[in-house]
């Protein structure tokens, strides 16, 4: 059958098949949908022999064959379960993901799925992540997909694997095989006779395409899912061993650092080349354009060549940046495609009261506390580039086109970086490491970007603007909801070479490939702009901007931080208008049973409404289930105030989860913490500084975010485990509920509605003192 | 020729004398604990202790140091046998991405080492030059509240304003 997405023509085009004689359910739809974003359409109308799915996240669409569609996760991607998991004739265990590290913890977590349909302890699997030379084609580790993609392909796959390998066995020895049991690796018979994997593996090709239907275990007798297993690259990580691209030494490596233009589209007019060559351990300058990097044999020597080299260079003036002062006006004009994304009209109570809202939020930045870094080797015609892009499938693709070199004589293999949080420099300097190696002929270069320029050549999250209007009855139900935001580009992921920075500075430079809007249901700018509450009346507008005055692209949860904060900070304010409990109010508009259990939960656990209130102190609540698909999150904060400097502390948290099958409990609370901390962090205190001329935050003094002073004194989370639910991704789940509970917790506070992001500071000073 | 002492071991450098600790224990001493982060002082991933005292490896040339013996996080303990600091942050699961992490637990090293029982106030001030993009606050705190016998965060009394505490200013 096919499905269809009324929302998806800009994206789809005419090549849209518009099935729409059945009614869209809403929840129908989303149930059906899981994880993914999934639009079927056949490239001719009315001919579905040829239907294809497409997954749409960030990066390019993937088509999904029909033969693959029904299989779970990224199985419909790489159907093949020996692309998940190899077994030799020795009984070794190889597990591949294409996903990455990216500091939440997946790596363990995902091996705990394989260990657990496998029928193995953790520590007997080698697990391996993305690499294009052997893992799967995941595409990127973003959008809290991986537990839900490559988790939920790895729980089916090893549990067809294991049932394969028991048939065989039971094969050989001529009895059913539901008589027989599996326990780390060895398949035994009641009679005692055992044959392990690798013995069985011999008798079974696993070179074979996944099945819809798996053998999965009863989730209760489940021993490793569930279980908080230590991650396995913290003993490391605290002991100082190799664990990073940037601890990476190899043989004979050299070190590269690049300068990069002082401010947009500024070209390079002159270097002093001759007197950079002649300093103490430098063997080359890499100019291509305005591409322009440095190699010395030492690190220290490459870092003093760049500042030398930097010093000595003269750019042309580039283009000027727009005034922050009027960043949000502009916007409204350069948002040239307006998508109506949700209009929805039902019976409903007369409006007696209509309240409306601007909410406004600045550009930010990911700010790893690592810049970006990758090393790249050129030897025999091929390329190696080890780096911690959240995309080495992608990353590859856009190599090739940069280097006009066949995809498969380019290897990228993901090595940990600093968290990324999103698209920072990690594709940017692993396509500088590229360019560089390709001129170091047999050497590998390792290159690492400065400081300022992981600030000031960030892919910013964009600054944007939402407005909401909403109407009650007599009875205090919401009657009709109209919202609309203002935003740049959120996905300028890799899809082409002119995606990466130093592609666009080459002497023949590539093109970025122009930014479009992203799709509902996970939608980019308009990710969670519409509510999961119920709204008889309900009209949301995503107003995109196809150019963008400073480079964006994806940031942890992407338009969902803002969209949760001015959806439930307006919660807040119709409660007050209503006379009613914030509490009470979201559960009076609440149908989806999961999400009434989250915001019941997480009330109940913080105490609400915990009155009364110490002076300057003030709670708040937020709740969203990520992208309406993914985890349900609801967060109950405490803030202090201090009034003469509009100083604002995250005092105290509590959180409830809903992400489905818990997979590590531990993992969800470390990631819900963290993200409550860094929602906190964005939505208090960062604003990326810059003028008309350039990028004004440099370090980590022009760009300050929370300190150990700021920290919260407690974070609670409470986890609502749901087994043999779908995995849902919770990582990116806490930004936006806590952006809204900490905006209503400063309200509770001080009676002020502050409806600009940061919200603290001197801006709220003037405010209390007005 | 540069002389270092690294957790106790002597070391003869032929390095530019300007070269920050932090580049001489990562490549040449191939130490790679401490961590590039900003090349400002201004993050702490490249913590370090020099004579006692929690210094930024990235800013400090080679040529100054002199005798002062310098440890690394590679002191304390490896993955089988982590010292009590590293066990604390494996227990607690401190770490994301855990980049900042080794300077962390060199920063609170530091402290612990020249006073077992700080408060938790003293803990909070010393750790305040480090940064955490992660969000791993509360953790790396639990942490070092184990090792310094502190009591936990919820049986804690009111956090204490501190002087420089501008949220998330410097």
């Amino acid at each position: 059958m096919s499905r269809s997405d009324e929302h998806t023509d800009q994206r789809i085009g005419p090549c849209l098949d518009h099935h729409v004689d059945e009614p869209v359910d809403e929840s129908r739809r989303r149930f059906m949908l899981g994880s993914a974003l999934l639009v079927s359409f056949s490239m001719f109308p009315g001919v579905s022999a040829l239907a294809q799915e497409v997954i749409a996240d960030e990066g390019a669409a993937v088509h999904i064959g029909k033969a693959t569609q029904a299989l779970a996760g990224s199985l419909k991607t790489n159907p093949y379960l020996d692309s998940w998991i190899r077994i030799d004739r020795a009984g070794k265990v190889t597990v591949y993901t294409g996903k990455v590290e990216l500091g939440t913890g997946v790596r363990t977590a995902l091996l705990q799925i394989a260990a657990e349909e496998l029928a193995m302890a953790p520590r007997l699997i080698t697990f391996l992540t993305a690499d294009t030379g052997a893992s799967p084609d995941e595409g990127l580790t973003a959008g809290s997909h991986t537990i839900a993609d490559s988790g939920s392909a790895l729980l089916n796959a090893s549990a067809q694997v294991r049932a394969l390998l028991v048939e065989a066995a039971a094969k050989r020895f001529g009895i059913q095989s539901n008589l027989l049991s599996t326990r780390d690796s060895v398949i035994k018979a009641p009679d005692g006779r055992s044959m392990t994997y690798g013995e069985a593996v011999g008798l079974v090709d696993l070179h074979r395409m996944a099945t819809p239907v798996s053998p999965l275990k009863d989730p209760a007798t489940f021993g490793v899912i569930g279980t908080s297993l230590p991650r396995v690259d913290i003993p490391r990580k605290v002991t100082g061993g190799v664990s990073y691209v940037q601890d990476m030494l190899m043989p004979g490596m050299v070190h590269a650092r690049v300068v990069m233009p002082p401010v947009y589209d500024a070209r390079l007019v002159r270097t002093n080349t001759a007197e950079i060559l002649k300093m103490p351990g430098v063997i080359k300058v890499v100019q291509n354009g305005s591409m322009l990097a440095v190699v010395a044999k030492g690190e220290w020597q490459a870092v003093q060549a760049q500042r030398a080299l930097a010093a000595g260079s003269e750019w042309s003036a580039g283009r000027a940046l727009p005034d922050p002062a009027t960043v949000h006006r502009d916007l409204r004009k350069l948002c040239t495609e307006h998508i109506e994304i949700a209009n929805t009209h039902k019976v409903s109570g007369a409006a007696v009261k209509t309240l409306s809202a601007t909410y406004t939020k600045r550009y930010m930045m990911h700010g790893s506390i690592g810049p970006s870094c990758a090393v790249g080797l050129f030897k025999d015609g091929a390329m190696t580039v080890w780096t911690h892009s959240q995309g080495v499938y992608p990353l590859r693709d856009g190599l090739a086109e940069m280097l006009s070199m066949p995809k498969d004589t380019i290897r990228c293999i993901h090595v940990e970086g600093s968290g990324c949080y999103g698209h920072n420099g990690a594709d940017d300097v692993a396509a500088h490491a590229a360019l560089i190696a390709r001129e170091m002929e047999g050497k590998p270069v390792r290159v690492q970007w400065m400081r300022e320029q992981e600030h000031t050549w960030d892919h910013y999250t964009p600054a944007m603007v939402t407005e909401v209007k909403a109407s009650l009855d007599a009875g205090g139900n919401i009657v009709d909801w109209n919202y609309a935001l203002w935003s740049s580009s959120h996905n300028e992921r890799i899809v082409n070479a002119g995606r990466l920075i130093p592609a666009q500075l080459l002497d023949k430079p590539f093109a970025p490939a122009p930014s479009v809007p992203m799709v509902q249901p996970e939608g980019g700018g308009d990710r969670n702009g519409i509510p999961l509450y119920a709204l008889p009346n309900m009209q949301v507008m995503n107003n995109f901007s196809p150019t963008m005055p400073l480079h964006t692209s994806a940031m942890r949860s992407l338009g969902a931080h803002m969209n949760v904060f001015s959806i439930e900070a307006f919660m807040d304010e119709l409660a007050a208008a209503a006379g009613a409990d914030p509490v009470a109010f979201r559960l009076k508009h609440m149908q989806d049973p999961r999400a009434r259990e989250v915001i019941q939960r997480a009330a109940e656990k913080f105490g609400w409404p915990r009155a009364p209130r110490k002076r300057n102190h003030g709670v708040g609540f937020g709740f969203a289930r990520y992208k309406n698909l993914m985890a349900y999150v609801a967060v109950a904060v405490e803030v202090s105030v201090v009034p003469e400097t509009g100083q604002v502390i995250l005092e105290h948290a509590g959180a409830a989860v809903d992400a489905g099958q818990i997979v590590n409990p531990d993992g969800i609370r470390n990631q819900i913490e963290g993200g409550v901390i860094q929602s906190a962090s964005w939505t208090l205190y960062e604003a990326l500084q810059f003028d008309t001329s350039r990028i004004r935050s440099f370090d980590w003094s022009s760009y300050p975010i929370l300190r150990f002073s700021a920290a919260p004194r407690s974070i609670n989370v409470h986890l609502i485990d749901r087994p043999g639910a779908p995995f849902l991704g919770a990582a990116e789940a806490s930004m936006g509920p806590t952006a809204g509970a900490l905006g209503n917790a400063l309200f509770d506070a001080t009676g002020q509605r502050v409806r600009d992001m940061p919200l603290a500071g001197d801006g709220l000073r003037r405010r209390i003192e007005a | 020729m540069i002389h270092l002492t690294v957790n106790g071991v002597q070391h003869a450098l032929d390095i530019d004398p300007s070269t920050p600790l932090l580049y001489a224990l990562r490549n040449d001493l191939q130490l790679h604990g401490a961590k590039f982060g900003c090349g400002l002082g201004q993050c702490g991933a490249c913590t370090v202790i020099v004579d006692g005292e929690a210094v930024f490896s990235c800013l400090i040339p080679v040529a100054s140091l002199g005798n002062k013996p310098v440890r690394t996080i590679e002191s304390l303990g490896t993955p089988e046998r982590p010292g009590p600091l590293q066990k604390a942050f494996i227990d607690h699961q401190a770490a994301q991405c855990g980049y900042c992490i080794a300077g962390m637990i060199m920063r609170a090293q530091a402290l612990l080492e020249r006073n077992p029982h700080p408060t938790e106030r003293e803990s909070l001030e010393h750790m305040e030059p480090n940064l955490c993009r992660c969000g791993t606050h509360t953790r790396i705190l639990a942490a070092i509240r184990e090792v310094a016998h502190l009591p936990k965060a919820d049986a804690s009394h009111d956090k204490p304003q501190l002087a420089a505490s501008h949220g998330g200013a410097q």
